[in-house]
């Protein structure tokens, strides 16, 4: 039961291994600083002078003292738009507000006033997935001018789009998923929907302000010379138009406003009412950064990142002795009943047979699952087709689609092919997906991929009665390698919010804790299987 | 032996006597009030009988009612406590009159040592110098002031019937004297129902000695030496200690054989105290000391008496009262290394030592005091009663140490909910002429703003604060203080005396957090041992209350957690408003309904703790609604008087 690390602390590799993912570390460090440093400086200081609270003080007094914060997309738009888009401008995550788990959405108006740049209406759009899959309440501190106008053909029109938000709330508020803004600064054109789409919305006075169109706007249009808190302040909204509900003096009274109305949304759910009382690994979470090799192509057994994520290090291994390059089994993550999922080489027919086995009996038990994904997809070759691996494969891929209980997943390795879909990649909807500094995602990898191309290439060459050199060949390969390589990087995908963000691989385990807890907030279902292939 | 004894008391007082009595195998029966139907001496008791309404006069002062509890318990005897009852004759009367035993002095004593003049004129025949003073019956102002020319200015006028220093004034010139023997009257009026003043010397530099003495039924009389109170404010005992400090045997002798004397002048049976003026300086001399009075009760500070002796003094009471001998001889009782005695109340002293309220969100005492107190963790502190809380006594081999002791036990001492005195005490316990032993009835009002100086807080303390403030003090839970990559950034508010910090809360984890005061950070790291502030240790653990947090760190320093959602009332009713300062009673509404008033103008009085407080008019204006009557009961911050907004008179 207990798993038995084998993994020697001291030696050169365990050593090795940490430097160098000390120094994956160091650089998504980096970006997330940069993320949350929003607009710059001045722009900072600017904002402070209108004695608002900076985004980041926003959330952190808007939630429960001492208590934790999962910041969804935390370096979104990371080197996209030259740079112009820190963190996506917003801030996103799930706090405790009140005691219960709320969907937090601020805007952050030191970057660009706060507009909608492609990215953010994504990142926006995915927090309230979030929160529409796990029930969690929204809280929308809003200070934005809108959509961001050069971005426009990106912003507006799709279904994905910005007019995705207000759609969102009204579904949200339909199903009993409660929509609070707090209108902390502009609120302008598109962006005025999302207070007045809301159950309940605060304004600051004298520096929240809600219009369809500014002041310089309505000047253009119809010639009317007015002031922006006489055209839409929290006065004008509070006592004559009825757009916000409740006036505050500052922002700290408006985010005391914005914990009264949480507080008043009933009775909290209780997620953990049977979880086991939680305990720490037996093993430091610290040393996964010395067990896990730091090349991906360096196999290692992945219960070693197990005992280091788990209650007590207790991991009750299902089918141990079968289809061994998947490990599947049950275990506690800070007290909460999961299955775990976790490739431990490529996948054969036998894995994938047992992990549709593992995800049925976990549906059946209504336990979440964690997958931990490290894979370069399903074996090829003759026998393996010929066997039936996509056959296999599929049933795998169908219990991982259709299975009603939430699922977390975290790419601690390789995300690669189809081995992705079937150990629940972004396609697959999981409730969370975190990533690792050393993951790389990719439809496979860099040097299969040219060495396809080449493949096609020289036969086009050779039918044609050419002739193509080494040297030419290694040429035509690298673009397409170094392409590869690019994409593949974690924080190239966390920009585009591929993923839900990138983790210190220490903490895993309260990450796992929390997503686990924010996901039981909505009851599991029953779950429904398509057709297996048998 | 008694076998059930009722004690007619409450408060610390009466769970110290609980405790001596059951240890004596005395079953005891408490008394409470509306207002003590929770208190600890009524948890305490064997039994407990509800006396009346939350005045005293209702209940602690109601001897019908004391009497009728002690006959359906079936107790034997009853003992007074201090305070309320203790040196009531007539009660002493009623007591003996239903076959019950009074644990204190026959009623003839306490008559005897009632009224000051009589008594002290019964000392001087006895033998027991007095100072000189004019004692009469005749009390016109000429009269008076004849007397007070003749014995010589600077003369200290005073109630007849007083004590507590109520109606008492010091007269430095002769012009001075009609004005203040007048006030003196009218405050011994309220007071005690007579305006009789008498007239003495006043004596420099004095010192107040006390004598503890005991007699029994047998005609013996012992001292059980003497304790030291001349830490005075406004003749309210603050610290005492035994023994004096610079008491000789030569002297210790003279005021020692003076007492007893004076306790079989007056056939005395039980604990009593005899108090003598005493003229500071250099060295004590034996003839410089005078009867003041004689409290023919068990007083407060008796636990220094017993920590130098190793006795216990209610022990003795009730020996004594059951017709015992005195347990030991004059030349058996020691005295022993040195005790203090500090007086921990509930009062705001930067606003003049105002009795103060509230419920008692926190208490902690120190191990290295003994601590004798009448409330718990949770009780309410009322303002119907003496507001204390404790009695923090420390014992050791020397002055130096059981002061030291007294130091470090009042740092330890954590109390939240109320505004309290500790760091007054403590200032006090610190100043270095008392550590040498220079004491004086003066010292303290001499030196009032060195003691009751407000210091600002450290950035260690406000640290601290910060962290109790933003959740991260707790021991840590699943989760605290997690984020993914940014700190959580929160801002907490922390205000005291006025004064307003924003410090910024850096979140890096459970055991890391950086505070920001005025653009210095500080590194914070949780260690085995607590939290780290910079390098040192936190200065002081700290507790979270209801809209408060507090620093025990040397003092308590408490800081309000405004709430912002308490800020539109506040703010629209700012500046018209007149509150009651502090719980009180309502003695007189000065102003109606839509008067006109100027800036200082009195507006309503209001008793508090005996003492009489003016509140006036902040500014000119009218007056638009008065809130109160005259004899109404009110809570601190109640609204007494509303001004008008919009009239600002042009005395503004």
């Amino acid at each position: 039961m207990k798993l038995t690390s084998q993994a020697v602390t001291g030696s050169d590799a365990f050593r090795a291994n940490r430097k160098a993912h000390l120094a994956a570390l160091d650089m998504v460090q980096e970006a997330a600083a940069q993320a949350a440093a929003g607009g710059g400086e001045r722009a900072r200081t600017r904002h402070l002078a209108r004695g608002k609270m900076l985004p980041r003080e926003r959330v952190a007094n808007l939630l429960d003292p001492g208590t934790p914060f999962l910041e969804i997309g935390a370096t979104a738009a990371h080197g996209m738009y030259g740079g112009a888009a820190p963190a996506a401008g917003a801030v996103a995550g799930i706090g405790r507000v009140m005691g219960r788990d709320v969907m937090i959405l601020c805007n952050d108006a030191t970057v660009k006033g706060g507009t909608y740049y492609p990215m953010t209406v994504k990142k926006h759009l995915r927090a309230q997935e979030i929160a529409a899959e796990c029930h969690l309440p929204c809280v929308y501190l809003v200070d934005s001018g809108g959509a961001n106008l050069p971005q426009q053909d990106e912003v507006f029109p799709d279904r994905d789009h910005f007019g995705r938000i207000f759609y969102n709330q009204a579904r949200m508020s339909a199903a009993g998923i409660a929509q609070i803004a707090v209108v902390m600064g502009s609120c302008t054109a598109g962006g005025a929907y999302v207070p007045a789409m809301s159950d309940v919305t605060i304004i600051v006075k004298e520096q929240g302000t809600i219009f369809l169109a500014g002041p310089p706007l309505v000047r253009a249009a119809t010639g009317e010379v007015v002031s922006a808190e006489e055209l839409g302040g929290g006065d004008v909204h509070t006592r004559l138009s009825g757009v916000a509900d409740y006036l505050a003096e500052d922002d700290a009274h408006a985010l005391a406003l914005a914990r009264r109305a949480v507080g008043s949304l009933g009775p909290v759910p209780d997620v953990s009412a049977n979880w086991a009382s939680p305990e720490d690994p037996a093993y430091d979470p610290e040393e996964i950064l010395g067990v896990v090799p730091a090349s991906l192509s360096t196999p290692y057994d992945i219960r070693e990142v197990i005992a280091r994520m788990v209650d007590g290090s207790r991991f009750d291994e299902f089918k141990a002795r079968f289809g061994e390059t998947l490990v599947t089994g049950f275990a506690h993550v800070h007290g909460c009943p999961v299955g775990i999922v976790a490739n431990n080489g490529v996948l054969f027919s036998e894995a994938a047979q047992k992990g549709a086995h593992f995800v049925e009996l976990c549906s059946q038990r209504r336990i979440p699952l964690v997958f931990l994904q490290n894979i370069t997809g399903f074996m090829v070759g003759k026998k393996y087709e010929n066997e039936g691996i996509a056959r296999h494969g599929a049933k795998m891929v169908t219990a991982v689609a259709t299975t009603s209980v939430p699922k977390i997943t975290m790419l601690v390795g390789g995300s690669f092919g189809a081995g992705n879909y079937g150990m629940a990649g972004r396609a697959y909807q999981p409730r969370f997906l975190w990533t690792w500094p050393n993951s790389r995602i990719s439809v496979m990898g860099g040097a299969q991929a040219a060495g396809v191309l080449a493949q096609v290439k020289r036969v086009g060459i050779e039918k044609a009665g050419g002739s193509w050199s080494d040297e030419e060949e290694a040429a035509f390969r690298r673009p397409t390698e170094e392409m590869f390589e690019e994409q593949a990087h974690p924080l190239y995908a966390s920009a585009r919010l591929w993923d839900d963000g990138i983790i210190d691989p220490r903490k895993s385990r309260d990450v796992l804790g929390l997503s686990l807890r924010a996901a039981l907030n909505a009851p599991v279902e029953e779950t429904r299987f398509g057709v297996f292939r048998m | 032996m008694i076998r059930k004894l009722l004690i007619a008391n409450r408060g610390e007082i009466a769970c110290r006597i609980i405790r001596t009595a059951r240890s004596m195998g005395i079953s005891t029966v408490a008394v409470y009030s509306d207002a003590d139907a929770g208190a600890a001496h009524v948890a305490l008791a064997d039994e407990a009988v509800h006396l009346g309404g939350s005045a005293p006069a209702e209940s602690y002062l109601n001897s019908e009612a004391l009497l009728a509890a002690a006959r359906r318990t079936g107790a034997e005897a009853v003992h007074p406590g201090y305070g309320f009852l203790s040196e009531n004759p007539d009660f002493v009367e009623a007591v003996a009159a239903v076959g019950l035993i009074f644990v204190g002095p026959p009623a003839s004593a306490i008559r005897q040592m009632g009224l000051k003049d009589a008594a002290k004129r019964l000392m001087e025949e006895a033998g027991v110098p007095v100072v000189p003073g004019y004692h009469g019956a005749e009390q016109s102002p000429e009269r008076l002031a004849e007397e007070a020319d003749r014995i010589g200015y600077p003369v200290l006028i005073k109630a007849v019937a007083g004590g507590g220093g109520k109606g008492m004034r010091r007269v430095d010139a002769p012009e001075d004297f009609a004005t203040s023997l007048a006030s003196a009257r009218a405050e011994a009026r309220t007071a005690f129902g007579n305006a009789d003043v008498l007239v003495e010397r006043y004596v420099r530099q004095p010192r107040h000695i006390e004598l503890q003495i005991f007699g029994d039924v047998h005609g013996n009389a012992v001292h059980l030496f003497e304790r030291d109170c001349s830490l005075q404010r406004r003749h309210q005992k603050v610290i005492e200690e035994a023994p004096a400090p610079g008491m000789t045997e030569e002297m210790r002798a003279a005021m020692g054989q003076a007492a007893v004397r004076a306790a079989q002048a007056i056939g005395y049976v039980g604990a009593g105290t005899v108090e003598f003026i005493v003229e500071g300086g250099e060295v004590l001399r034996p003839d410089g000391f005078w009867f003041m009075e004689m409290n023919t009760r068990l007083q407060v500070e008796h636990p220094v008496t017993e920590a130098v002796t190793g006795l216990d003094l209610v022990e003795w009471q009730l020996r004594v009262a059951s017709g015992e001998k005195l347990p030991l001889a004059q030349e058996e009782i020691r005295c022993e290394g040195h005790a203090f005695e500090a007086r921990l109340y509930a009062e705001d002293v930067p606003a003049g030592f105002l009795p103060a309220t509230g419920r008692l969100a926190h208490l902690r005492f120190s191990d290295l005091a003994r601590n004798d107190s009448g409330v718990r963790e949770g009780d309410e502190i009322s303002p119907w009663y003496d507001p204390m809380i404790a009695k923090v006594i420390t014992h050791g081999p020397s002055r130096g140490v059981a002061l030291a002791r007294l130091s470090h036990a009042l740092e330890q001492t954590e109390v939240g909910g109320t505004v309290t005195n500790i760091a007054f005490l403590e200032a006090l316990s610190r100043h270095e002429g008392f550590a040498a032993g220079r004491v004086d009835t003066g010292l303290i009002e001499r030196d009032l703003d060195s003691l009751v100086r407000q210091e600002l807080p450290s950035a260690a303390v406000l640290a601290c604060a910060a962290l109790a403030a933003s959740g991260m003090d707790a021991p840590p839970v699943d989760f605290t203080g997690f984020s993914l990559w940014a700190p959580l950034q929160r801002t907490v508010v922390l205000e005291r005396d006025g004064q307003q910090w924003r410090i910024g809360v850096a979140i890096r984890g459970a055991d890391r957090v950086d505070i920001e005061i005025e653009e210095e950070v500080l590194p914070c790291r949780r260690g085995a041992r607590g939290w780290l502030i910079g390098e040192a240790r936190a200065p002081g653990p700290a507790r979270l209350l209801d809209g408060a947090v507090l620093v025990f760190a040397g003092q308590p320093w408490e800081f309000a957690l405004p709430d912002p959602l308490a800020r539109e009332s506040a703010e629209a009713m700012g500046g018209n408003i007149v509150e009651a300062p502090m719980p009180g009673l309502v003695r007189e509404v000065l102003v109606q309904s839509g008067q006109m008033v100027e800036r200082g103008d009195r507006l309503v009085i209001l008793e508090a703790m005996k003492m009489e407080h003016a509140l006036s008019a902040v500014r000119a204006g009218r007056v638009e609604a008065v809130l109160v009557e005259a004899g109404a009961q009110v809570a601190a911050h109640d609204a007494l008087v509303l001004l008008d907004p919009e009239e600002e008179g042009e005395a503004e």
